[in-house]
């Protein structure tokens, strides 16, 4: 911009180039910084909970934006799985969320694909309008089915049950579309192959179908369990008792102040963090997965 | 591809060993010769049989926890029902749209606490979704930038918040927000007092034209105290987000943002990269290009962005319930976190089902509006596709 040999690079000199080129990587260089800044904001409130878990309850309230803890305690942790939070049953949570997580998403990965499959690509009556239910199902939000939910739950006397925190979260309306989404983007001529040879309907969707499904699967898995360990509502309203609270219900009441005494931060937030960790495992796995399975699905087109 | 094309001879070699393939020994010829109608009808009649039982469990649990509860709560939505009884017999207290009237019509406590709860949703609404499409639309050119190095890990710093439980993040900005906490410590080291964030109810934009000397947000002139509409006076309909709101507005934001960085970010990518050559051959500078390519190239996410907001923001519930429980003074509240209140602390599960069909009836409004906008859009694909073919 200073000088008028910069502005075109045809005519350009080498020293000019140079000019352009330093001014470039530091261009370069600044542009980083600031994003490095910004995802630091983005970070902060996981850094700064990190932290706290290993302060005492006087210095997370006396110095909360210490990067140090000082003294370092383990005091939380033990608190949550020695058995010796006073009102807080973690490991009970802990196993509820397990239980259910890995129920959930098994069911899901299975009931889905298997819908996902038939709506797609076998023919039979009833087909069409099943597609139109799903699809208006889908558009029912979550917050609106509190009331509902808990109605049927209670009137099938399954209130506060396995039953009713699991089973009708067995199936959902997104999995089985996106499942029904892949099957079509597959070519038909696989399937045909494998019927004219003999294979039956569930033989070739167990052999040939499905083992082609298995970036669609290992997406569903994902959303499946990241959906039923942080899901919420669902429990709130299907619950009551503390032997069937999960991480989120029991978190919760917690911290909403239902249990315990005191602001006991460094408690709360080890419990959130811990929460929290098998969907972070989860995610920085599986992120590359993501990536490819949906670059994956965009060269099949 | 290789690998299934491989996995097809391997399956055609197996059937001479099944069981099942003994009596169709001859099925290949015998589908050259026979009546093929038949052994289309028949393979048509399996193909629907299995069709049912794929399905089924699909039909069994949405239709059991999805189609049937609705069904249910519109009949509890007329009735005024305690939570006790069956709301199936007879003895049903049936009641028509009084839940109804009561929220909208008749004067009373449950009117005023829904209108509140719908004013504080609104203007929630009215500053999420511009906020986090902004900011998720700057986050994703920002991360396009072919000059950034590192952008795997930006956008997964960006993306990480909104992967997380809603319960344990909102648990951590509780921590952030108290009024000794690290928000109001590093508004201490810019020399600002911050408010204690969760217990002042007072309204943002009487706090904000208070630092201009023009109202006193702790005594509201009577013209507009004094008088109102639907049970709420001018000056509660009026004020804006509380102070305690805006901490949920600041979450949710965060949370969000980095969702709608990635369908910005996959749309960006999409931009044929010859068109953005052109443009800089012709000229344009940075900003031009924004505006004359970038933009319009991105106007149907945008779009999709935008209204997957407006739905998402009348859901509001999980971090009401977290960090606030509706207090200070009615000011978080919801009408999905009423909904909930209204029918578990208080009963009135006729009142809650009620306001749960209000607020499908918006959130309704707000998914026909997108869908619209798809159906431009798969529009515009097709007619663009058909055009390349051509």
């Amino acid at each position: 911009m200073t000088s008028p040999a910069a502005k075109n690079p045809v005519h350009a000199g080498p020293a000019a180039r140079s000019v352009r080129r330093e001014r470039y990587a530091r261009l370069r260089l600044a542009g980083t910084l600031v994003m490095a800044l910004v995802a630091l904001v983005y970070l902060m409130p996981f850094v700064l909970q990190v932290v706290t878990t290993f302060k005492t309850d006087a210095q997370a309230a006396a110095s909360p934006l210490a990067l140090w803890p000082n003294p370092f305690s383990l005091a939380t942790y033990r608190q949550l799985f020695g058995g010796g939070g006073e009102g807080v049953p973690f490991p009970t949570w802990l196993g509820n969320s397990v239980l259910v997580a890995v129920v959930v998403t098994a069911g899901r990965v299975f009931f889905d694909s298997l819908a996902g499959y038939a709506l797609a690509r076998l023919r039979f009556r009833g087909r069409g309008l099943l597609t139109v239910l799903l699809l208006s199902v889908m558009s029912v939000p979550g917050v609106v089915l509190m009331i509902p939910k808990f109605l049927v739950v209670q009137y099938l006397g399954i209130y506060d049950t396995y039953t009713a925190m699991i089973v009708p979260l067995l199936v959902d309306a997104v999995g089985i579309f996106i499942m029904k989404q892949f099957f079509e983007s597959v070519p038909r001529e696989i399937e045909e192959a494998a019927r004219v040879d003999g294979a039956g309907v569930l033989r070739t969707y167990w052999s040939v179908v499905l083992p082609m499904a298995k970036p669609a699967l290992i997406t569903l898995t994902i959303l499946s369990f990241q959906g039923s360990w942080n899901e919420f509502t669902h429990f709130v309203v299907t619950t009551q008792s503390s032997e069937h609270a999960t991480l989120t219900t029991g978190l919760a009441q917690f911290v909403s102040g239902g249990l315990g005494a005191g602001t006991q931060y460094p408690l709360k937030l080890t419990a959130a963090l811990l929460a929290t960790i098998p969907v972070a495992v989860v995610f920085f796995v599986f992120q590359r997965h993501f990536v490819r399975g949906g670059n994956a699905g965009a060269l099949k087109e | 591809m290789s690998t299934t094309t491989t996995s097809g001879p391997g399956s055609t070699s197996g059937p001479g060993t099944e069981p099942e393939s003994g009596s169709g020994s001859g099925r290949g010829a015998a589908a050259r010769r026979g009546p093929g109608r038949a052994r289309e009808a028949r393979r048509a009649g399996k193909q629907g049989l299995w069709g049912w039982v794929f399905v089924s469990p699909m039909v069994l649990v949405l239709g059991l926890f999805l189609a049937l509860p609705v069904g249910m709560a519109l009949w509890v939505s007329l009735l005024n029902w305690d939570g006790q009884s069956n709301p199936f017999s007879g003895a049903a207290d049936f009641v028509g749209l009084d839940n109804y009237r009561h929220l909208f019509a008749d004067g009373g406590l449950t009117r005023t606490l829904f209108m509140t709860s719908l004013r504080n949703n609104l203007y929630y609404v009215l500053l999420v979704v511009p906020l986090q499409t902004v900011l998720a639309l700057g986050l994703a050119l920002a991360v396009n930038r072919r000059r950034l190095r590192g952008k795997g890990v930006f956008r997964t710093a960006f993306y990480f918040p909104s992967v997380t439980s809603s319960i344990a993040v909102s648990t951590v900005f509780l921590f952030l927000f108290q009024s000794s906490g690290a928000v109001n410590g590093l508004l201490k080291w810019v020399g600002l007092q911050g408010p204690s964030w969760f217990t002042d109810a007072r309204g943002l934009v009487w706090v904000v034209l208070g630092w201009f000397g023009l109202v006193d947000p702790g005594s509201p002139p009577a013209a507009l105290a004094g008088h109102g509409v639907l049970g709420l006076s001018w000056w509660e309909w009026l004020s804006g987000p509380s102070v305690a709101m805006c901490t949920i507005i600041f979450l949710v934001v965060w949370t969000t943002s980095g969702t709608f960085m990635l369908m910005f970010l996959a749309a960006l990518q999409d931009i044929p990269e010859a068109q953005l050559e052109s443009a800089r051959i012709d000229g344009a500078g940075r900003w031009q290009t924004l505006r004359h390519v970038i933009l319009p190239a991105l106007r149907p996410v945008l779009f999709l962005v935008l209204t997957l907001g407006l739905i998402g923001t009348w859901q509001v519930f999980d971090q009401v319930y977290v960090m606030s429980q509706g207090q200070p003074a009615n000011t978080t509240l919801t009408p999905a976190f009423l909904s909930y209140s209204l029918s578990f602390k208080d009963a009135q599960y006729g009142t809650g089902a009620a306001i749960s069909f209000v607020l499908l009836a918006i959130i309704l409004l707000m998914t026909g509006v997108q869908r619209l906008a798809l159906r431009e859009r798969d529009g515009r694909r097709r007619l663009r596709r058909g055009r390349s073919a051509r």
